[in-house]
């Protein structure tokens, strides 16, 4: 996989990670998020209602928590969980925890992590998590990693040193395991095929050599990678020239988008798929010093891109860690991508935008669905004068009625309505007959009525979700989708600024 | 008392059934429903979408079934959100989004499966609102008011257009429904009522070139009571007809024979709907018996529960065995859900807090319930129904022979002999 920037304009850096996928054609637009879901599928949604959906995202989030207890059926799938889920042709990311649901703290050990499923605490070894991503099959995950601190108030320095450390460690231990099993598998496939005859040796090359005549070369690279093994294989029957292209490749300082300039005609097809993606994890609770000794540790791994952990809160804990976020990042290679967990709000992704986060989870829209509510806050920054008008009047309205701040304890989400959203739960919804949002072409508000999702709320029906989340969604991608343009058009202050003033 | 009701009835009432085909041996009959919002082919299964919405999937995914006819409550809907409203969304289909027709029924039913909160006398059926504790008398009148309420200028062309005409398709009479285990004079005063209710339905009824009011068969378990009935209300000449008041607690052999006598009585081109039935097998025989329309929450409140229809049973995939089941739930249906998922993610998605685990079993067994009904429609139009009737029971009981005793008693009596 390769990212690429179009330009960085105050901090907020603009671009496209091209190559990704097993098959390494797949694109993403950075800034931008990840579609959630719960259990591998979006929320309330089924395959044809996901796909009333405009600008879903490439890639989406599965959590370890809701799949790891599932890993006996996944392995003997075979197939991974793209596949078993329903989404083969979606980017796939595996995260440890839900965003949503909070972790218990308390858990972590020296050798191992838990996550909370449906079915209980899942403790996983490195061991155990490694042959659990073997069988998930994503194009990235988070890696094992300490992130209790964030789960605490107030915690010690020696807590928060041990978090860098033990996240660390099990980086080294996951990255190693990896390879080691790669090795494995190569050369037990090859075995299997019968390509390999009792004279076959095994050669690790660096970059600077080339092969030897009559030999087949196969490699695979991973994404990233500081060393780049090459295995070559002296095969008794069936030599292939290399080829030009080929010798290119094992000198080349880029690695190999893909296996297409490989003679693979006759070599099964897996030994080149692309494996997964391992995410380094930066911890340190809110400890600088920590923070910049996991930023610099995490960036000397090999790793695929970065997640920024221990960030997650409200927003008042947030702005306490911008700097914070700041100074991380700094740290951080500007060709590899940087995720954050925990944060969903639109004015905190700006925030954090402009402080060199690339992508996303989108759990905020669910958020909002599961209160009943939806999204409607203003993201075109060039409005036509007229629409300006009705929305700021409309937005100047409901800030009147926000004077308390209601609590919604909603499915254990004990979260606050956001000036960022209508409760279409309001009597005053009842005979609405306007859309959620005028002028959104989601399905929802093609469809139907305010009126009507609220008559659905009140009498407690499944498709107010099924609704709310269809809309909640679709006005999530489109914000990120104005985003890029800001950036694009160098109006992201515009942008901001008319965030700002709806953020209560 | 079969008193002379006044009969405000309605004089050439619109004959809305075309008959394609008639099985040679059993009464079962396959046609075509002309209504406002087009035309349904019969027999059909009609899905029940109580308060303005199929439970968790949305019109497009109906639409996309092939379903042209489901069914509101006017009971549910007359609390919440109210004639009034609905009226102002442009009638039920504005309301919903629903293109295609509606069936509205009266609330009847209502007076048996929420018995404690009602009380019934020859006004009407007096309700306690569980919601808010009002009380709301239902009346014949009452009840077609509401349903002509629902009523708007709707055109199924888009949500937000006024213009066309029509609401819920088909609107039912109130009855007076007593539970089908009830006996005594009880029956016979709900029988009486319901015909004189009937009569006052017609006489309130303000649309009838919009929408068609059908008659409800009442009469219980008792042969002579529905006899009776019958012979009064193919009196009234309304577009189609109902049998009612089964479909309860009554045993099946019991419930047969009423359904059987009731198509006996009724005039062969008008429709002949069965209330509340939905289990495949049911549907099969009545077909047999003579019946054109059903409707019955089982299938999408089964879905609910994770369980998925099939024709061989049903497949209760909360359970452990499907836990590593990699195929999909039936290899012969065309459903979204089979063409996407296999029993096993299903399995793992209803052990989580997803809803989407539910919408996919509702999607399917409506599915089912709807190919199920095609199938059988064509094995009429082909001439094999018969065949048809031997298969179905031989892929769900194993063998045609082993179908339940009621079934092959029902299936005798119209010339269908299994195995």
């Amino acid at each position: 996989m390769k990212l690429s920037l179009t330009k960085v304009v105050n901090g907020c850096r603009l671009g496209k990670i091209k190559n990704l996928g097993k098959t390494g054609d797949h694109t993403m637009d950075i800034p931008g998020c990840l579609l959630y879901t719960k259990t591998g599928s979006a929320p309330h949604l089924t395959h044809h209602t996901l796909h009333n959906i405009h600008g879903v995202p490439a890639m989406a989030q599965l959590t370890l928590s809701s799949l790891a207890e599932h890993h006996e059926v996944l392995t003997e799938y075979k197939e991974g969980v793209g596949k078993f889920i329903g989404m083969p042709e979606s980017l796939l990311y595996c995260s440890l925890h839900d965003p949503v649901s909070p972790c218990p703290a308390g858990y972590v050990t020296n050798k191992s992590v838990s996550v909370w499923s449906v079915a209980g605490r899942v403790e996983m070894t490195v061991s155990k998590f490694m042959a659990i991503q073997k069988a998930l099959q994503p194009d990235w995950f988070q890696c094992l990693s300490d992130g209790e601190v964030s789960c605490k108030e107030a915690t010690s320095i020696k807590r928060v040193r041990k978090s860098v450390d033990r996240s660390l460690l099990f980086l080294d231990n996951c990255l190693r395991l990896q390879e080691e099993s790669e090795t494995l598998a190569l050369s037990s496939r090859l075995e299997c095929s019968g390509a390999i005859s009792t004279q076959r040796s095994l050669l690790l090359l660096g970059s600077s050599d080339s092969p030897t005549s009559a030999s087949r070369v196969t490699g695979t690279t991973g994404a990233c990678c500081h060393t780049r093994l090459i295995f070559v294989f002296l095969v008794e029957m069936g030599f292939h020239s290399v080829g030009q292209a080929g010798l290119e490749l094992l000198t080349s300082s880029d690695p190999p988008a893909s296996a297409s300039c490989w003679d693979y005609r006759h070599e099964p097809p897996c030994l080149v798929l692309q494996k997964s993606v391992i995410i380094g994890v930066i911890e340190g609770g809110d400890v600088m010093e920590e923070r910049l000794r996991s930023a610099r540790e995490t960036a000397k791994r090999p790793v695929g891109g970065f997640l920024l952990d221990g960030f997650q809160g409200n927003p008042t804990t947030l702005e306490a860690r911008l700097r914070l976020l700041s100074s991380v990042t700094a740290e951080l290679p500007e060709d590899k991508p940087r995720l954050i967990s925990g944060v969903s709000r639109p004015d905190e992704v700006l925030e954090c935008i402009e402080r060199g986060v690339d992508l996303f989870e989108s759990f905020f829209p669910y958020q909002v669905t599961e209160r009943g509510c939806a999204l409607t806050f203003s993201f075109d920054y060039q409005p036509n004068p007229e629409e300006t008008l009705l929305q700021q009047n409309g937005t100047q309205e409901e800030i009147k009625c926000m004077d308390q701040i209601k609590k919604i304890e909603t499915t254990g989400c004990n979260q606050e309505i956001t000036s960022f959203e209508i409760n279409l739960k309001e009597k005053k919804y009842q005979e609405d007959f306007n859309p959620l949002v005028r002028g959104c072409s989601c399905y929802c508000c093609k469809n139907h009525t305010r009126a009507y999702i609220h008559h659905l709320l009140v009498t407690n029906e499944l498709l107010a979700g099924v609704l709310l989340m269809m809309h909640n969604f679709e006005h999530y991608f489109g914000f990120f989708h104005y985003i890029r343009e800001a950036l694009k058009s160098d109006k992201l202050a515009q942008l901001k600024e008319l965030i700002h003033r709806q953020a209560s | 008392m079969a008193g002379a009701a006044t009969q405000a009835s309605l004089e050439s009432a619109p004959r809305i059934m075309r008959l394609v085909a008639e099985c040679s041996r059993s009464r079962a009959r396959a046609g075509e429903l002309w209504l406002p919002h087009g035309t349904v082919a019969t027999p059909v299964f009609m899905p029940v979408g109580t308060q303005a919405t199929m439970k968790g999937i949305t019109t497009e995914q109906l639409d996309a079934l092939g379903c042209r006819i489901c069914l509101g409550n006017t009971y549910h809907l007359g609390l919440r959100p109210g004639p009034e409203l609905i009226q102002k969304a442009n009638g039920l289909h504005g309301f919903m989004n629903w293109p295609h027709n509606l069936l509205t029924d009266s609330g009847g039913f209502q007076m048996v499966s929420l018995v404690s909160l009602s009380e019934v006398t020859e006004e009407g059926v007096r309700f306690r609102s569980p919601y808010d504790g009002n009380e709301t008398l239902l009346s014949p009148e009452k009840s077609v008011q509401i349903q002509n309420a629902l009523d708007s200028s709707y055109s199924p062309v888009s949500a937000f257009q006024a213009a066309g005409n029509t609401g819920s398709d088909i609107i039912m009479q109130l009855d007076d429904v007593v539970s089908s285990t009830v006996t005594g004079p009880r029956v016979e005063e709900a029988m009486y009522r319901s015909i004189r209710w009937l009569d006052r339905c017609i006489a309130a009824h303000q649309r009838p070139d919009k929408q068609n009011l059908f008659a409800i068969i009442q009469g219980g378990l008792d042969a002579d009571l529905r006899a009776t009935c019958l012979e009064e209300m193919t009196k009234r000449d309304v577009p189609g007809f109902a049998i009612g008041g089964l479909s309860g607690g009554e045993s099946k052999s019991q419930f047969w024979r009423m359904v059987a006598l009731s198509t006996s009585r009724l005039p062969k081109d008008k429709p002949r709907y069965l209330m509340g039935v939905g289990y495949a097998t049911d549907l099969v025989v009545c077909v047999a018996l003579g019946c054109d329309m059903f409707d019955c929450v089982f299938p999408t409140r089964t879905a609910r529960f994770g369980s998925a229809l099939v024709p061989t049973g049903n497949l209760q995939l909360r359970k452990k065995v499907f836990e590593k089941d990699f195929g999909p739930i039936d290899p012969e249906c065309t459903c979204p859900t089979c063409q996407k998922h296999s029993r096993a993610f299903l399995h793992a998605l209803l052990h989580s807090d997803n809803t989407a685990a539910l919408h996919h079993l509702t999607v399917h067994n409506i599915a089912y319930q709807l190919q199920l009904m095609s199938a059988v429609r064509t094995s009429i139009v082909e001439k094999r129904f018969p065949d048809f009737v031997r298969d179905f029971m031989g892929a769900m009981y194993g063998d045609p022979t082993l179908c339940p005793t009621w079934a092959t008693d029902a299936l005798a009596s119209v010339g269908i002999t299994l195995g």
